[in-house]
């Protein structure tokens, strides 16, 4: 078991002025379940790769535990790179399909046979060793997949989107599955997925990146509560959280006729607007001309609440984070018994203290 | 939600297809038995039109995906599977909606490796895929694709004269760069290095692989072979400035190999006494091209090495070697080649494919030359094969009834 540590790392592909990873830093604790989250091409399967010795580091370093590894080749890292992959061989028992890797690696039989029991007994699929994968469930052959990477009981599991390609029903058994086998046998883990959602249900901690640059590492709680910037806001969170410039003044800033208080740097470099965010959870909701003025478009019932989806009367209000040029709606949760009707207009502001306040510039929380 | 088709030329028939039912129910009827690797999801082959169909049953977003890179990397010309369509928007008789699907056309006489392996077998088949299976690795590295899941099971093979030609089939994990860097090549070889050694190791447990050879050792082959070929396809050369015609030997040597040099990198330096050489640019089909050019046959690379040669040995016996290439090639093809293919009788047509019927008939002149101490007219040993040989193999257009296997893994119903 070990630590693991990107040290300044960084990956430039040759022919791109770009790095691919720029400087990363994350400090991995022993038996930790880092996950590494970000949208496509951000750099998160290179530095993974960098990690299990696949990919050259250009500039800094790479640690595991108190090792230097950044020019070890991979067998010597003791990490294992669980594929996205895998193949179920359906001639080979169980055992042979959890043990056949460690055969490659030349692992004496005694030895593999030690570790496949060992495996199984964790899996709970001990009883259907000697059996073929065909007489296994969906689920159990997942496991067997599983197992075929804690036989190499290595340092380090790395995963690159292992759920990927699994419908959605199976994708949440595994998820758990993984997540709850991981903190049993306390190694520590790196995974990568492009699904915030994943992250944020299976990981220690969460490390968002963005163009290869790290946006914030940090729990999912915090990362939730205390986005360090506007793209952390608005990448965390389903639905995601609102984002509206608004202007400042002496008082504060101007949530349409709701003035909310804002820390006094946000005027002072933010300019004249800064961006206020508010998660759909924490929208106030009034009929009485107090807050920003929204038209209800469409009203999605989920039972105990409804999600109500508006678009600011006010074209002068814009909200940050819409794709495709589309104008992004307004979400508000409201109690299912007090839906408003679709066209109405309402006004919503942020309720209490439960809002998020960013430089419109930069970007980062004030 | 409507039943969504995205093809490049929809063929309307498709919508015929009992797309509300899940495909692992499909009836009997519509299907055809033909042989699969290994897969995770639902995989059935079907006719429609005339021709037939692979569908495999996937995720929709995964469904696109592989359906816009096999197009990439048809463009790219690199010998992928077609891609066909992609049906989305599926819903079961049950209301529930279904995964979507991805069509590709069925490679006609491909090979997977499975079915080769239920046939008896020539010696030293398992070598032979796994040399394909690099020069299909090296070409999609060159062109800078990473596979992500290179295997026996994600590649079909053809026959080439004796030898196998290898075709992408499973593009699902795949990525297209500029460029790959190593790391992310000796990734793809680690990645293929475990999986030929547990489809081999499969085949053993399965009482399928009639050779003695440890599946260890010969899974290491794609490593060693990749290597090869790498480092002869793209390794810099120094030359001593009065040796330049070595820079022609290397580009003969890559010909041999089958590949065509279309950039080649030459710097002088400083002081002129050696020149560095390196290929920039490499193409595949360096025989397959030059006998296109000749004849219009457009047939695989080892095939076109022995067609070629067979012209060249015509040439000779007819005294025209000085002559118009195009026009001997001409000739060898009214008289020779023609003459062979269409001596097959059509009810034994699906065996092979005419030019790997050329290169067995040549083959069998050979044997039977020897047996008899004297030269065989061709059109004998041709009466010969098709007697004798040719009946006895298995039709290969679309080999059926082999044993194939797919574990699918899905969600515990009742978890
Ligand atoms: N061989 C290469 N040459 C040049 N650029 C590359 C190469 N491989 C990857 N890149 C670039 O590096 C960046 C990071 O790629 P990487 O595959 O690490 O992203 P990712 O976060 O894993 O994306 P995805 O979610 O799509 O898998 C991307 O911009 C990608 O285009
Ligand atoms: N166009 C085609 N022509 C011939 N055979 C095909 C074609 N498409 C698929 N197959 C066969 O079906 C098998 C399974 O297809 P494929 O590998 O795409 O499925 P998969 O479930 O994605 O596999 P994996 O488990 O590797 O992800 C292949 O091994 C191949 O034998
Ligand atoms: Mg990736
Ligand atoms: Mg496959």
């Amino acid at each position: 078991m070990a630590t693991v540590k990107f040290d300044e790392s960084t990956r430039i592909y040759p022919g791109s002025d770009t790095p691919a990873v720029d400087k990363l830093n994350i400090d991995i604790e022993d038996g930790e379940f880092l996950v590494l989250v970000g949208p496509s091409g951000c750099g998160k399967s290179t530095s993974l790769r960098m990690l299990a010795g696949l990919e050259e580091v250009n500039q800094g370093k790479i640690w595991i535990g108190d090792r230097d590894v950044t020019d070890l080749s991979p067998k010597d890292r003791d990490v294992a790179m669980v594929f996205q992959n895998y193949a179920l061989y359906p001639h080979m028992s169980v055992a042979d399909n959890m043990g056949f890797a460690l055969k490659i690696a030349g692992v004496d039989k005694g030895e593999i046979r030690k570790r496949v029991e060992e495996a199984a007994n964790i899996l709970d699929l001990t009883q259907y060793l000697e059996r073929k994968p065909k007489a296994l469930s969906g689920g159990q052959r997942q496991r067997v997949a599983m197992g075929r990477a804690i036989v190499r009981s290595p340092q380090v599991f790395l995963m690159d989107e292992p759920l990927s390609n699994l419908d959605a029903k199976l994708r949440v058994q595994t998820r758990t599955q993984i997540a709850s086998l991981q903190r049993r046998l306390g190694v520590t883990t790196v995974y990568v997925t492009h699904d915030q959602v994943e992250a944020m249900t299976m990981g220690d901690r969460i490390a968002l990146l963005k163009d290869g640059i790290l946006q914030q590492c940090a729990t999912p709680r915090e990362m939730y509560d205390k986005p360090a910037n506007l793209f952390v806001a608005g990448f965390i969170g389903s639905p995601a959280m609102n984002l509206v410039t608004v202007p400042v003044t002496a008082d504060g800033a101007k949530f349409g006729n709701h003035t909310v208080s804002v820390p006094r740097e946000g005027a002072n470099d933010g300019g004249s607007h800064v961006v206020v965010g508010v998660r759909p959870e924490d929208v106030e909701l009034t009929t009485n001309n107090d807050g920003l003025e929204l038209t209800v478009d469409v009203i999605e019932e989920l039972g105990a609440d409804a999600y109500v989806y508006g678009t600011p009367t006010d074209q002068n209000f814009t909200l940050e984070g819409g794709d495709d040029n589309l104008a992004k709606p307004f979400i508000a949760r409201v109690d299912g018994r007090k839906v408003p009707a679709k066209g109405e207009k309402i006004y919503v502001y942020p309720k209490g203290q439960h809002m998020h306040v960013f430089n419109k510039e930069s970007g980062a929380r004030l | 939600m409507a039943l969504e088709l995205t093809a490049a030329r929809p063929d309307p028939a498709l919508l015929d297809l009992p797309w509300r039912t899940p495909l692992e129910d499909w009836p009997e009827d519509i299907l055809a038995a033909l042989p699969r690797g290994i897969s995770r999801h639902v995989v059935r082959f079907v006719r429609l039109s005339g021709r037939v169909l692979a569908i495999k049953e996937i995720k929709d977003d995964i469904a696109r995906r592989e359906y816009e890179m096999l197009r990439d990397l048809r463009r790219l010309h690199l010998p992928t599977v077609e891609p066909f369509a992609v049906v989305s928007g599926r819903v079961g008789v049950d209301g529930e909606p279904l995964d979507a699907c991805l069509v590709t056309r069925h490679l006609q006489f491909s090979l997977p490796y499975r079915a080769l392996y239920s046939q008896s077998l020539r010696k030293g088949t398992a070598t032979r895929l796994i040399d394909a299976l690099a020069v299909l690795l090296v070409r999609l590295h060159l062109t800078g694709f990473w596979w992500g899941d290179v295997s026996l099971s994600n590649t079909l093979f053809r026959r080439d004269a004796g030898s196998f030609a290898a075709y992408l089939v499973d593009a699902e994990t795949g990525e297209l760069r500029n460029r790959l860097s190593d790391g992310q090549r000796e990734h793809d070889l680690d990645i293929a290095r475990v999986n030929i050694a547990g489809e081999l190791m499969d085949l053993e447990a399965g009482g399928l692989l009639q050779e003695e050879r440890d599946p260890i050792e010969v899974s290491e082959r794609i490593m060693t072979r990749y290597r090869e070929l790498w480092a002869e396809l793209t390794a810099e050369e120094h030359i001593v400035e009065t040796e330049r015609w070595r820079v022609d030997d290397r580009i003969r040597r890559l010909n041999k190999m089958g590949f065509d040099v279309d950039e080649l990198e030459i710097t002088t330096d400083f002081d002129g006494t050696t020149i560095r050489i390196q290929p920039k640019v490499v193409d595949s089909g360096h025989h397959s091209r030059r006998l296109l050019r000749l004849t219009g046959l457009d047939v695989r690379e080892n095939q076109a090495r022995r067609l070629l040669n067979d012209l060249e040995v015509f040439s000779a016996a007819t005294g025209r070697q000085g002559e118009d290439e195009e026009i001997v090639a001409h000739d060898w093809l009214a008289r020779v080649y023609e003459p062979v293919t269409r001596g097959v009788p059509a009810s034994l047509l699906a065996k092979l494919e005419p030019a790997e019927v050329f290169h067995e008939v040549l083959e069998h002149r050979w044997y039977m030359a020897e047996r008899a101490r004297h030269d065989v007219p061709i059109t004998d040993a041709l009466a010969d094969y098709v007697a004798k040989v040719l009946p006895g193999k298995p039709d290969e257009r679309a080999v059926l009834g082999v044993d194939t296997e797919e574990l699918p893994v899905i969600a515990d119903r009742n978890a």
